[in-house]
């Protein structure tokens, strides 16, 4: 096999295309030139989804849960699950698209949980239809099922998706009051952005979704009883809608009036016109360009129109969109090298697959990220969180130095035992290169490394006693993860 | 004023400044001086706050035909007098302490605030309200606008941002604000401790020292790290604060204890954010209901914002403090199938202080459903705009914070009659 792709390129595309990468992952990658290692990214369904099966072993990143680990009705144990998965999981950029969905179409837990109890908020969710007395497939699973899928197919189940009509209020849009909702956030933040539709759009929209509402079936002895999508004919709107934008390919813009028995195809005509329209991947490829390529400089035009002309070509895939993003020679200029803002999600789970997770829980990152803005299934609002520079808020930044101290605090002895294995512990210079080559950050600005190399000279001679190998590994490590250049993905 | 020679001798550099910029009020530079602070607190109501439910033309018989479920019963409401259109108005039910401190004199109400052709987006809405810039809403926070103009060097607190994530209208070109959503949490921890925390502390202060030249985004990260290093020690003490009341165990009665906090501990910070959402009532919007969803809403702005009041009273701090209230758009008038309502235009604006001549400001909509009905817009659904919420901006940056409120603004917003401060 060729081996064509550097360290330095393999880990850019891991820390993009996943959340870093484990020592395994880059002596896998490591063997693969840039194109093997984005097929195998991209081609994931060959790999086995089998991650979730590894949750409680020994060797894996812990859980700590209150009685049995329910992720599928406790959302504290929903939010372990998910990080567990972005750690361990061998198909990381499945992983990665789910969190773009889950921002992009960013729904929040407290709305569902508020609705319908707890419990029945972390189902919709994040049950797996295996582990659900009713199968249901919540949210997040609906995500990850359809991560490289069709971006019409996508919308259409997210118009059908349980906590969606929750969060939207889909579920009490009819005839009579038609809910705006839906249809305005469908334009605005899920597809064409603002800009491109009018208010008199949003009525219609409205419309258009009248009877998309919930029902629920299965009863409630086995626990299968649960919300689920219907089409509500009664309360469907039966006239006729028109828009600014056309629906049809001959571009009419008019949905016609139907029998209410027909009319949930207004709906799919209505999806249908948002998936194919230019101006929906326009807004995809500038959102796909700052989460994969670069927040430091505005997407390039000339890159925008290829991926919309992957985008169209290929019926909506985005499995050929990702493909196209991640061989894109814009990607793989080193200026797009860790030039973006890690997300606490990603800082967190790159800083556990770098520092170590051995004897770490899941759950001890969960308040750390709430501080540092990110709790996974509670986005602020429907646009998603504030992405960029707006994560680094001095409250954030705390938060995420103080992740670092919690962090290396409890991996101690894991890292003072591995600097010794590797023989490196015999200097405080020696440790120095080991530790900055361990935990790789962008480049560091001048003078920072003999700061780094004066607080190891700070309070001591060197004795590479297990005592001082303990304090020192940890009080640096802690300073490098802690620092401005590890902030960056 | 008029200045005297003796006075400005007296007085130095405050003394003129204060002639220079405006006459009645203190510039910074003057209470830098010694002279007494002015803290403005910034209070957003994210979601777009029904003001038709917090303000309640109770008299008006389209307000119940076009609410069957969700409107005030007229005997309900907390009736606070007429406004010179003489319409007939009342604060929602659960609004008993924004009643007393009305009654005290002490809260002014803008009704109708809003702007031409008002965006039903609520991003766009949020930002169009935080940079008061309708046509470009992508720039600096006015408030951010009005920090940058304060004379250099600016204390590195000189805002409080009680969120975790800086909301824009405190997005500054040049002065940083911090975040710091608790007080308490507000430190540098360590894995070591004694000596060894110690070390790693002074290495992280020095660390954070450096200015990376040509990386801005780099450099903005370690900003922000040097920012919130060099205020740990004075945040620390408001976390110390005990209030003279129990504030509600809400996020926003925490968020105003310590904006109480830290203007009784005087750590020189003048401007704050706070902010309380769930405005976004597209169903049950419920307000009758002690268990409805805007029931619930107003009780967490009343029972924190009373909280704070008293408190400030208490504390004799009431005098140096002006708290000013918006939210991206008001909503629909009629209710949706979901008793709720949707997206809409102009909304309420409220100022309270200690200072604030208080009452009810410009006029109430007519709700009746003519197309031509001039209060209304967008075919007599929604609330068409009075007062343009930047003259109220621009009231506060002239009679409050003593700035040119022109320049903050980027225009000239002042408005006759809005004299509530």
């Amino acid at each position: 096999m060729a081996r064509g792709a550097s360290t330095r390129q393999i880990e850019h595309l891991l820390r993009r295309a996943g959340f870093g990468a484990r020592p395994d992952e880059l002596d896998y990658y490591g063997q693969l030139s840039t194109a093997q290692a984005v097929d195998e990214l991209v081609n994931y369904q060959s790999i086995a989804d089998d991650v979730d099966t590894f949750i409680g072993k020994a060797g894996y990143l812990g859980t700590t849960s209150n009685g049995a680990f329910s992720p599928q009705s406790n959302i504290t144990d929903s939010r372990q699950r998910w990080l567990f998965r972005m750690v361990h999981t061998d198909r990381p950029l499945q992983e990665k698209m789910t969190l773009f969905w889950h921002n992009h179409f960013a729904t929040a837990y407290s709305k569902i949980a508020g609705t319908y109890g707890a419990t029945e908020g972390a189902r919709y969710l994040a049950a797996k239809p295996s582990e659900d007395p009713g199968q249901v497939r919540g949210q997040i699973e609906m995500f990850r099922a359809n991560a490289l899928g069709n971006f019409r197919d996508i919308l259409i189940a997210v118009a059908k998706d349980t906590a969606m009509l929750v969060w939207l209020d889909g579920r009490t849009n009819t005839k009579a009051k038609p809910q705006e909702n839906f249809a305005r956030e469908i334009m605005e933040l899920f597809t064409m952005g603002v800009g491109n539709y009018t208010e008199p759009d949003v009525y219609a929209g409205a419309r258009v979704f009248s009877g998309w509402n919930l029902q629920q079936p299965g009863n409630a002895a086995d626990g299968s009883r649960h919300y689920e999508f219907i089409y509500n004919a009664a309360q469907h709107d039966t006239a006729a809608k028109t828009f600014s934008f056309p629906i049809y390919a001959d571009g009419n813009k008019t949905i016609p009036a139907r029998a209410a028995a027909d009319g949930m195809q207004d709906g799919v005509d209505f999806i249908n016109a948002l998936a194919a329209n230019p101006n929906t991947p326009r807004y995809l490829a500038g959102k796909l360009w700052r989460f994969f390529v670069s927040e430091f400089r505005d997407p390039d035009p000339a890159w925008v129109e290829r991926i919309v002309s992957v985008y169209l070509q290929n019926r909506y895939e985005m499995r050929g969109v990702l493909r196209e993003v991640l061989l894109s020679p814009q990607f793989w200029d080193p200026s797009s090298f860790w030039a973006r803002y890690a997300w606490p999600v990603e800082y967190v789970v790159r800083a556990l697959k770098d520092v170590g997770w051995s004897g770490f829980s899941a759950s001890t990152a969960l308040t750390p990220l709430a501080n540092m803005g990110q709790t996974l299934f509670e986005p602020p609002d429907v646009a998603g969180w504030d992405l960029g520079k707006n994560w680094f808020s001095t409250g954030a930044m705390l938060a995420r130095m103080n992740f670092a101290s919690t962090l290396t605090s409890n991996q101690k002895f894991n890292l003072a035992t591995a600097v010794k294995n590797a023989g490196a512990h015999k200097t405080a210079d020696s440790l120095l290169s080991y530790f900055l080559d361990q935990v790789a950050t962008s480049p560091l600005d001048g003078g920072v490394s003999s700061e780094l190399a004066n607080y190891l000279r700070a309070t001591g001679a060197w004795t590479a006693t297990d005592a001082q190998l303990q304090a020192k590994s940890s009080g640096l490590v802690h300073l490098i993860v802690g620092s401005p250049e590890y902030q960056f993905v | 004023m008029k200045v005297t020679r003796r006075q400005f001798v007296k007085g130095g550099v405050a003394a003129f400044t204060v002639t220079f910029a405006a006459p009645e009020f203190l510039s910074d530079l003057a209470r830098a001086q010694g002279a007494r602070t002015r803290n403005l607190v910034v209070l957003y109501l994210s979601g777009g706050n029904d003001a038709l439910s917090t303000l309640i033309p109770y008299n008006d018989p389209n307000y119940y035909s076009r609410r069957p479920t969700i409107a005030v019963p007229a005997g309900q409401v907390l009736q606070i007098g007429t406004d010179s259109s003489n319409v007939a108005l009342g604060l929602h039910p659960r609004l008993t302490g924004l009643k007393q401190i009305f009654d005290q004199g002490k809260l002014a109400l803008v009704q109708r605030t809003g702007y031409e052709n008002q965006t039903r987006s609520h991003f766009l809405g949020t930002d169009i309200w935080s940079t008061a810039n309708p046509n470009d809403s992508s720039g600096l926070g006015w408030v951010g606008r009005y920090l940058d103009s304060l004379p250099s060097p600016v204390d590195p607190l000189i805002g409080w941002n009680t969120t975790g994530a800086l909301p824009h209208v405190l997005v500054a070109g040049h002065t940083s604000v911090p975040s710091i959503p608790s007080a308490a949490g507000y430190s540098f921890s360590s894995p070591n401790a004694g000596a060894e925390a110690t070390a790693e502390r002074s290495s992280a202060i020095r660390i954070s020292s450096h200015v990376p030249v040509d990386r801005p985004e780099l450099a903005f990260v370690y900003g922000t790290a040097r920012e919130a290093l060099a205020t740990l020690d004075r945040v620390a003490t408001v976390a110390a604060y005990t209030p003279s009341l129990t504030y509600p165990n809400t996020g926003f009665g925490q968020a105003l204890r310590a904006v109480a906090g830290a203007m009784a501990k005087s750590i020189g910070t003048k401007v704050y954010y706070v902010t309380t959402g769930g405005f976004d009532t597209h169903s049950a919007q419920n307000p009758n209901a002690t268990n409805g969803s805007y029931y619930t809403l107003m009780a967490t702005l009343n029972d924190g914002l009373l909280a704070f009041y008293n408190d400030l009273k208490n504390q004799g701090l009431l005098e140096d403090t002006l708290l000013v209230s918006f939210s991206e758009f008001g909503r629909r008038i009629s209710e949706n199938g979901s008793q709720g309502t949707d997206h809409g235009a102009a909304s309420v604006m409220m100022v309270m202080g200690g200072r604030v001549s208080g009452g009810l400001y410009g006029t109430a909509p007519n709700l009746n459903t003519d197309p031509k009905n001039p209060t209304l817009e967008n075919n007599a659904g929604d609330v068409h705009y009075e007062t343009d919420f930047r003259s109220v901006y621009a009231q506060i940056a002239e009679n409050w914070l003593g700035t040119n409120a022109a320049s903050v603004l980027g225009g000239n917003f002042k408005k006759a009659g809005l004299t509530f401060i």
